[in-house]
């Protein structure tokens, strides 16, 4: 596991008699996307809580490795630290945007946030950054003043990735990210990720039940059933070729659709 | 007054305050819990100011209680009643010859001393309170200096009006740690607490906290590099003394709109006028 | 000069006290009210005053109320202020209301239990017609009490025979006191209790009520109230054993509540708690399905109501902070309304040159 961002080991917790993690183990190397995918109650958003440290889990263990080439055991660092590490090194994107952005504060000062929160106090300077992310995210620079309600749901979507990006993390967790917009808008904001994603070389840990998304984005690739991850290797892999029973249905559905 | 302790407070519950008030000097802006009592006036009247000063008077003391900056308005009368009553201290309208200043909502003009107190009395301790209102995640925040969402309230103002649009009770940082609310003093009396000599206590009694900033500690008012902080004013002199460097007040003198400008520090005002006098 | 600043502070208040002594004693040629009157024939506002001023004395109370003019919260605050000031000598020992005598007890889930239903003195099946033979009549005959008063066991105690109530929390040896230690979050249910019984009875009365209408349904159902008087026992240390130190009235209301288990606990009734100073029925159950709803939190329970926020519901509860703080808005504030005048003047003239600019641009 030399050089992995993430790396954990034998990750077990329960739900009274529903196993929602049960002996996982993961690694991410930097500039990697893993995409974990399966249906609901798979146990992947579980995995995204406990992988990220908003989970303690009852058996296993993460470690993360900082930008200094030290490792931490991730649930056993203090809250403070984790607090910053999800201000700087990591981000999150959420499914639904609203949950993270300030819908009564500028999209400016959205993607500001994190760059204040580190320390930055020059107006101008802020906001030029922004301008300049919203770019990257392809939002107008003429839109830096609006309040995110007046935008649609695909750009609150890269409002929320710009706002994410601004400190330039080295590993993103992605809950969903397309869930809930047009296919569309789906597809813009896929091919937006793809391009970030790879010119910044950030590391993502993408939770999806969508199988067209995983193989869009993602280098490698875990499928999870009931707790446990069932086939796991490189996504062109998996997906041509599927070992797993469950797999197979994942995919066949796919192509039937 | 009989039937009543040296300054309202039995002496424990001065001592409790004192020791408060021993750790809020220690940690300079924040705010300490302490078993706030109810007091013969109303929450909101200046309790918390009011067993501060309770709690560090002593008979030497000469005690000044001002509001609005003013001695004679109805509720600094009140307060500085009840010292004279409970207390039997020496009191005066005169910064300079007072101990013990008690404040709502004002800093005098003159520039206090390292033998001075002033207590304010303050309504929300909590600086953080407008944008998280739940206390518990607000001492969650300053315990993990967590002050990114205050800076990115001052970034929307300049970005909608060109500028900050808080008025008073102006936040700032307290010895580069500690965001702290100063009270609703106007932000023109901000830069005045920075290495004040004196000794800066504050007190909220409804909401049960001490806070305070020792003599000569870094006060900063939060702001941009490209947009400081700046104190404003009415551009003004006063009608009765021309001062052209105090805060004013806004006296509308008729109902068509006829106005004058006077100083806010009433002791300020006068001193200036007496000492004009006397040279004429 | 025509400025005439606020000057004469010290003349104002001393004209107002006069005034309001006037305006309180009203027309001197009507007899004054006594201390005994209002004690005895304003019971109920005395209740509340003690309830809300924290201080178990009618004769106080009655003071209070006299010098408030009969506003409740201004005499629950004078009780307050004068409380704060009192020795303490003890603390009291548990109150065993059980054992209370008791003058009225009714129960809504069970048509009879051990030791029956009891009306007592109740408006509940009164018509509320104004009695305008009331100010003239004689006094009404006496009631007839039925037998001797008996201590009777608590609803709680009869269903907890059979498991189907919650257990007792342990007595966790000496309980909070907001009093001494200023309110801190998470409050535990002792330190919640103890605002409660302390709180404004209408936010009391409004929040329990928005419970019933879906704002953290708790299922309530009224175990059991109780009226009557209590014991008080301290323990003197040099003693070292319980005495008596005299009686009170109290109202306690057990409110049985539902609760659907959890992966620890099988389903069982839970308890909503309160308790009153006096003959306080409205408060006591209004307290009772408060306590009920603030423990949604450690049952598991989804916080979404204001009822289950504890901070909230705590931070606001109290009259005399509420007050206080409601009414400073009357205090002077001109020197920050005259910087909040400096900075509006100063956007409008900003907007004002932008418009005209803009006006400008389109000629």
């Amino acid at each position: 596991m030399t050089g992995a961002l993430l790396s954990a080991r034998g990750l077990s917790l329960a739900f009274g008699a529903i196993r929602a993690l049960d002996a996982v183990d993961a690694d991410l190397w930097p500039g990697e996307v893993l995409a974990v995918v399966g249906e609901s109650g798979s146990g992947k958003s579980t995995l995204l809580d406990v992988l990220s440290g908003r989970r303690q889990p009852q058996a296993g263990i993460v470690w993360y490795r900082d930008p200094e080439d030290h490792l931490h055991e991730l649930h056993a660092m203090p809250a403070p630290r984790l607090r910053a590490l999800h201000r700087s090194d990591w981000g999150f994107v959420h499914q639904n945007p609203r949950e993270t952005l300030r819908m009564n504060v500028s999209a400016g000062g959205n993607v500001g946030e994190r760059l204040m929160a580190q320390g930055a106090r020059h107006y101008g300077d802020i906001r030029a950054q922004a301008i300049d992310w919203l770019r990257q995210v392809e939002i107008d620079a003429d839109r830096v003043d609006d309040l995110p309600r007046t935008y649609s749901g695909g750009m609150l979507q890269r409002l929320q990735i710009a706002r994410t990006l601004v400190t330039h993390p080295r590993l993103v967790f992605m809950d969903e990210p397309t869930g809930g917009l047009d296919v569309s808008v789906q597809a813009r904001l896929l091919d937006l990720i793809r391009g970030l994603v790879a010119r910044l070389r950030v590391a993502v840990v993408l939770v999806t039940h969508d199988i067209a998304v995983a193989r869009l984005l993602a280098h490698r690739i875990m499928v999870m059933q009931r707790g446990r991850v069932v086939e796991a290797g490189l996504t062109d892999q998996v997906l041509d070729d599927p070992q797993h029973p469950y797999t197979q249905l994942l995919v066949s559905s796919v192509l039937q659709a | 007054m009989s039937g009543y302790n040296f300054a309202y407070l039995d002496e424990q519950t001065k001592r409790m305050i004192r020791r408060a008030i021993l750790k809020a000097v220690a940690i300079p802006g924040h705010q300490v819990p302490f078993g706030g009592r109810e007091m013969p006036l109303p929450y909101g009247w200046g309790t918390g100011g009011i067993q501060v000063t309770a709690s560090v008077i002593g008979a030497g003391d000469v005690l000044k209680v001002i509001d609005q900056g003013a001695d004679d308005t109805t509720n600094a009368v009140s307060i500085r009643r009840f010292f004279a009553r409970t207390a039997d201290v020496r009191t005066t309208t005169r910064t300079g010859e007072a101990s013990i200043i008690q404040t709502r909502h004002r800093i005098p003009e003159t520039r206090l001393r390292e033998d001075q107190i002033i207590v304010y009395q303050v309504p929300i301790p909590e600086p953080l309170a407008k944008l998280e209102p739940s206390r518990a995640e607000a001492r969650r925040m300053h315990a993990l200096a967590e002050y990114g969402a205050m800076h990115v309230r001052l970034y929307e103002d300049i970005t909608r009006y060109g500028h900050v649009s808080i008025s008073y009770d102006y936040p700032v940082l307290v010895n580069r740690r500690y965001l702290m609310a100063p009270s609703p003093i106007p932000a023109f009396d901000n830069p005045k607490m920075h290495m004040m000599p004196a000794l800066q206590l504050f007190g909220a009694g409804r909401e049960k906290r001490i806070y305070a900033v020792p003599p000569y500690t870094e006060v900063r008012s939060l702001d941009f590099e490209d947009h400081p902080f700046r104190a404003t004013r009415a551009p003004h002199a006063c009608a009765l003394c021309g001062a052209a460097d105090s805060y004013l007040d806004e006296v509308v003198t008729e109902d068509r709109g006829g106005r004058m400008f006077v100083c806010s520090d009433t002791d300020h005002c006068e001193t200036r006028r007496s000492a004009r006098e006397a040279a004429a | 000069m025509a400025y005439v600043a606020v000057k004469g502070g010290e003349r104002a208040i001393d004209n107002a006290h006069a005034w309001l002594a006037d305006a309180r004693r009203g027309d001197p040629d009507l007899p004054a009210l006594t201390l005994a009157q209002i004690e005895q024939q304003l019971g109920r506002a005395v209740d509340r005053v003690m309830a809300e001023g924290a201080l178990h004395d009618r004769r106080l109370a009655a003071l209070a109320l006299m010098q408030a003019q009969g506003d409740v919260t201004e005499a629950a605050f004078l009780l307050r202020a004068y409380r704060t000031t009192l020795p303490r000598f003890a603390a009291g020992e548990p109150l065993d209301t059980a054992a209370m005598h008791l003058r009225r007890r009714v129960s809504a889930i069970y048509k009879d239990l051990p030791g029956g239903q009891m009306l007592g003195p109740t408006t509940d099946y009164t018509h509320r017609l104004l009695d305008f033979a009331l100010p003239t009549a004689s006094p009404a005959p006496a009631a007839r009490r039925t037998g001797e008063p008996k201590p009777m066991p608590r609803i709680g105690d009869i269903l907890g025979a059979e498991g189907l109530m919650e257990p007792d929390a342990a007595d966790p040896g000496s309980s909070g006191d907001l009093t001494r230690e200023p309110l801190a979050f998470p409050a535990a249910r002792d330190v919640r209790l103890q605002a409660l019984a302390r709180a404004d009875e209408g936010f009391l009365l409004g929040l329990g009520y928005s419970t019933q209408r879906g704002y953290g349904n708790t299922h309530p159902f009224v175990g059991e109230i109780r009226v009557g008087e209590t014991a008080v026992e301290i323990i003197p240390p040099e003693l070292g054993f319980p005495i008596s130190i005299g009686d009170i009235t109290l109202t306690e209301c057990q409110m049985v509540t539902q609760f659907r288990g959890s992966k620890t606990t099988p389903p069982q009734f839970t308890r909503g708690y309160g308790l009153a100073f006096g003959h306080s029925e409205r408060r006591a159950m209004a307290m009772s399905l408060l306590d009920r709803s603030l423990r949604a939190a450690e049952l598991g329970e989804d916080v979404v109501a204001p009822a289950q926020d504890v901070e909230f519901v705590l931070s606001h509860c109290d009259s005399i902070e509420a007050t206080g703080f409601v009414e400073h808005l009357k205090l002077p504030h001109y020197v920050d309304f005259q910087s909040e005048l400096e900075t509006i003047r100063r956007m409008r003239a900003d907007a004002m040159r932008g418009a005209l600019t803009e006006a400008e641009a389109a000629e």
